[in-house]
């Protein structure tokens, strides 16, 4: 039992990472129809740079300001990443078939891994050990200060972000300018601002999720964008994609299921899978998820959007 | 002086010109008709003033300033206001949202607040749908919104295309005695009208499009008994 909800805590404090990082996929998605193959990259970067920061600031500083410190770092890093990425990359293909801004993102994806590798070179990079949390065991259930930390801070985060969404000006510009560019433009609102702000936002957040990561993991590496991405992806994509909500809800249930799956594979298959296979398991998941909702747990269905 | 000026406007889309050479003008406090066949170019005519497309050749003048390079989400601010054709409301925004996206680039929150509550007496079918998403509304009720929307930026001259499209008779004539009245308060009107009569019998004076070009103009009551149009227009 203690199991369980050991596994349920530990995925739900993943989920939370993973859907800080679906968000930023997501919020693209919804205002340029555009997957962002190099957002999880991006979230690579932060966590790289954080690590970089971090090792100039020890010993220095106080834990928290050098931890404030590196993630704002973070946080401008891969903003200007982000709208350098939107202004090169995405902004001359705005009106070029689906397919070529796709390729653009591949390749970006690629060049900032590689920029990365020589950057901080190819091994794994680890966090000196700052401090030591302190530790909590509640009904059996293991948990630590820092981990209590993540899970509130990346809450506090999506509801400011909802909250923005749906109650500033600029949050109704967003989703104006989602739904329908040209009437959006035709209220007044400059739609390029908009989508530049759109993946800043992205950007911004993913940086904190790569602090989150290189805290939650104790490590870092060039190519883990790869898969963090693909996983942020697929959870954008589980709760319907360039659904805001749906991303909290996709990455949430995505890290709940991958760590439930890590937890239980191995009995529940007479040990013929080890709980490596989990990534294996989520994604047969997705798949099904997929087949019965298409357009994912909270996803409009595609013939409502103009 | 004319409110708007368009002078030898020309707009194509890739291989085909839409607009061959457009003149026209619409003076301050008037309502002007711009009618004409499906594909003449009327759309496109009030596109281009909106700037929504790229002009090749000529110019649009607003207020006596050449506007041309005016980015279409700027020419919002100077006081133009289009309603596009399809009204392109947004479905999964508010009613009350959509007229607040109307006054986007107001900040005079009090009078934003007495021009909504003056829309929704206007069209009380919006006051009763103000937290329904605006995808629900019915074809009326969206055209409805379109307008109140666009009338929310407090626009000098507003551009109207094709409003009565789809729409039951007693709906498009609510909504044109609507707009006489607002007109009335010095928003100055271009309509766009498939159909001919109404579109004449709202306005003062109306120009009319034939494949790109401007082929007769005058006024409203001298073009509801020329024989061209009765022939080519208006059914008789
Ligand atoms: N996006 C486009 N791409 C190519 N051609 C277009 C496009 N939009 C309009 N056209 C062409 O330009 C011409 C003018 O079209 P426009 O929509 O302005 O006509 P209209 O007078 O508004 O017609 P309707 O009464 O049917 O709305 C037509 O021949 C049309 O086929
Ligand atoms: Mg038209």
């Amino acid at each position: 039992m203690d199991i369980f909800l050991q596994q349920m805590v530990n995925g739900l404090l993943l989920g939370s990472i993973y859907a800080l990082v679906a968000l930023g996929y997501t919020m693209v998605y919804g205002i340029l129809g555009l997957i962002n193959f190099a957002h999880g990259d991006i979230v690579m970067v932060g966590a790289m740079v954080t690590l970089s920061t971090i090792g100039v600031l020890e010993g220095h500083l106080p834990i928290g300001v050098i931890l404030l410190v590196a993630c704002l770092v973070a946080i401008v890093v891969c903003v200007l990443m982000g709208l350098l990425l939107e202004r090169v990359a995405y902004r001359p293909l705005r009106h070029a078939p689906r397919l070529a801004p796709l390729i653009t993102a591949i390749g970006v994806s690629l060049l900032i891994q590689y920029s990365a590798a020589l950057i901080w070179g190819k091994q794994y990079i680890a966090l000196p050990e700052l401090f030591k949390p302190s530790q909590y065991v509640w009904a059996g259930v293991e948990i630590n200060a820092l981990q209590i930390f993540i899970f509130v801070l990346a809450l506090l985060i999506m509801a400011s972000l909802a909250l923005f969404v749906k109650h500033t000006r600029l949050g109704r510009a967003m989703q104006a300018t989602e739904q329908n560019a040209d009437s959006a433009t035709l209220m007044g609102v400059n739609t390029t601002g908009v989508i530049a702000l759109t993946f800043a936002i992205g950007a911004a957040i993913g940086a904190v999720a790569g602090v989150m990561i290189d805290l939650y993991y104790g490590q870092a590496h060039y190519f883990m964008g790869f898969l963090l991405g693909l996983k942020a992806f697929t959870a954008a994509v589980l709760g319907g994609i360039g659904h805001i909500g749906g991303a909290m809800l996709g990455g949430l249930l995505l890290g709940v299921i991958e760590s439930l799956s890590a937890g239980y594979i191995g009995d529940l298959t007479g040990g013929l899978f080890g709980s490596n296979y989990r990534d294996v398991f989520t994604f047969f998941v997705l798949i099904g998820v997929l087949m019965l909702r298409p357009s994912g747990l909270l996803g409009r269905a595609t013939t409502e959007r103009a | 002086m004319s409110l708007l000026k368009v002078e030898g406007l020309q707009v194509h889309y890739g291989g085909i010109q839409a607009l061959k050479a457009i003149n026209f003008e619409v003076k301050q406090g008037e309502r002007v008709a711009l009618i004409g066949a499906n594909g003449a170019g009327k759309t496109t005519t009030l596109k281009a003033i909106a700037g929504l497309l790229k002009l090749q050749q000529g110019h649009i003048f607003f207020n006596g300033n050449a506007i041309d390079n005016t980015p279409a989400h700027a020419r919002v601010g100077l006081g133009i206001a289009l309603v596009p054709e399809g009204r392109g409301v947004f479905a999964h925004l508010t009613v009350a949202d959509n007229l607040l996206m109307g006054a986007y680039l107001r900040h005079d929150r009090t009078n934003i607040r007495s021009d909504l509550e003056r829309y929704y007496a206007l069209f009380p079918r919006l006051a009763q749908r103000q937290k329904q998403w605006a995808g629900t509304l019915s074809g009326g009720e969206q055209q409805m919104l379109a307008i109140a929307r666009a009338l929310m930026s407090r626009p000098r001259l507003l551009l109207l295309d094709e409003p009565s499209m789809g729409l039951a008779p007693l709906i498009v004539k609510q909504i044109f005695n609507t707009l006489i009245e607002i007109t009335q308060e010095g928003v100055t009107l271009l309509l766009v009208e498939q159909n001919a009569k109404l579109a004449l019998q709202t306005c003062e004076r109306a120009y009319v499009l034939d494949e790109g070009l401007v082929s007769l103009s005058g006024a409203a009551n001298d073009l509801l008994k020329d024989p061209k149009v009765i022939h080519a227009y208006l059914g008789a």
